[in-house]
């Protein structure tokens, strides 16, 4: 079976308890399972982390970067959505 | 795979010991019955406080005074609804639905900050909620950051982030009122004297009157002791309320050399009881409000349902 036949797999792993899962690289497998092995195999090698997930890529529905300034308003007119827009006297300031 | 080898003594071993060494409890983690239960009570209950605490605020989007406020007040209304949704999904990685949540807010099985229940009756409040409310519940969510449960600490730290602005704007309102006419300076102190009391109560009750503290604290669900956080927002307000140049809510706030804090009066614990217990002066109103909104929401869910099925269909006859 060739290389290409099989499904891409995204690997994500947690570092450490009580982080989020990071997406670390992809690769090629036949199952979930196996995708599970071949990614400890391959990304965990050096305790890299604690878990693993993996899903198969064409289950990922993602935004396209070209399209980003009409899919996501950086919302640059919206200053008060930040805690730096609002002036207080200095003795409160930390506020 | 390793559950089925363990018996359940080794698996609390091993979940003591997480807890001892600081590490945090994963949703696939074996965990005991009473901390996934424990868990569900806290995280549903400040889940519900987002989603209701955005009725009193929400009414006064129409009459904020500038279109500079309503903007603010708007933005600050929509994220208490998606933080409701970041509380909601990480304590669905405990076992419970939605569904099943929403069912014990509104058949008052489940609890929400007790503060909701008070009304919202002049803008002051507005300030007064930002600055007071929001001011209490940063500090115990930054508390909660380093709660022992990884959905839930991830979660308050993402919170806590985008709240920063809350309690300041919240403040700003309170700053320019009470440096205003007369009348807005009365109206400041006014909603500051009734709102002062119950941002107190809702750190909860003494530590030693708290039915569910010491267990929290031990599985470090809580990290800190409700008298110790509510000293810290004690300590924290009174130069906020001298920067605003108005008369202390309680003749009491007295600073004390000897323990390095504010001391303060006592909380009217009756008057808590009764809130929480559903006679507060808008109990009534937040659920039925909030029910009708879920029942008249009713039409969404069954325009996505019917989408679905459309897509499925669409599928099945191409294939």
């Amino acid at each position: 079976m060739s290389q290409e036949k099989l499904a891409v797999y995204e690997v994500f792993v947690r570092s450490a308890r009580g982080l989020d899962h990071k997406h670390v690289g992809s690769l090629h497998a036949e199952s979930p399972e196996h995708a599970l092995m071949y990614a400890r195999d391959c990304y965990i090698r050096r305790s890299e982390g604690v878990s693993i997930w993996v899903v198969e890529s064409s289950n990922i529905t993602a935004s396209q970067e070209d399209d980003l300034a009409s899919f996501v308003d950086p919302m640059d007119d919206k200053p008060y959505r930040h805690a730096t827009h609002y002036v207080l006297p200095d003795s409160v300031n930390n506020m | 795979m390793q559950t089925i080898d363990k018996d359940e003594a080794e698996l609390q071993a091993e979940f003591d010991r997480r807890i001892a060494e600081e590490q945090k409890i994963e949703p696939t983690d074996w965990m005991p019955a009473e901390y996934r239960k424990n868990l569900i009570r806290q995280m549903s209950q400040h889940a519900h406080s987002e989603v209701i605490g955005m009725q009193p605020e929400g009414n006064w989007i129409t009459r904020a005074p500038s279109l500079r406020r309503k903007a603010v007040l708007l933005s600050k209304v929509q994220d208490e609804g998606g933080h409701g949704l970041y509380l909601y999904s990480a304590t669905e990685t405990l076992g419970i639905s939605r569904s099943e949540m929403i069912e014990a807010l509104q058949t008052g099985k489940a609890k929400y900050a007790s503060i909701f229940n008070y009304p919202a009756l002049s803008w002051a409040d507005i300030g007064a909620i930002g600055w007071l409310v929001d001011g209490a519940a940063i500090v115990n969510q930054i508390s909660l950051q380093r709660t022992s449960y990884g959905p839930y600490s991830r979660a308050m730290i993402r919170i806590c982030k985008e709240e920063s602005f809350h309690q300041r704007q919240g403040y700003e309102i309170m700053y320019a009122l009470a440096h205003g006419t007369e009348v807005q300076r009365k109206m400041a102190q006014d909603a500051m004297n009734r709102f002062w009391w119950p941002s107190l109560m809702m750190f909860g009750p003494h530590d030693s009157d708290s039915a569910h503290s010491s267990k929290s604290m031990n599985w470090k669900i809580k990290r800190e002791s409700n008298d110790t956080l509510r000293q810290r927002f004690v300590d924290q307000s009174v130069p906020q309320i001298e920067a605003l140049g108005l008369e202390m809510p309680d003749p009491e706030i007295k600073w004390n050399e000897e323990r390095g804090h504010y001391d303060f009066g006592e909380i009217n614990w009756e008057e808590f009881y009764q809130v929480i217990n559903g006679s507060g002066p808008c109990n009534y109103q937040r659920l039925k409000h909030h029910k009708a909104a879920h029942e008249e929401g009713e039409w969404v869910r069954e325009a996505v349902r019917a989408y679905r099925k459309k897509q499925e269909n669409k599928k099945s006859e191409a294939a």
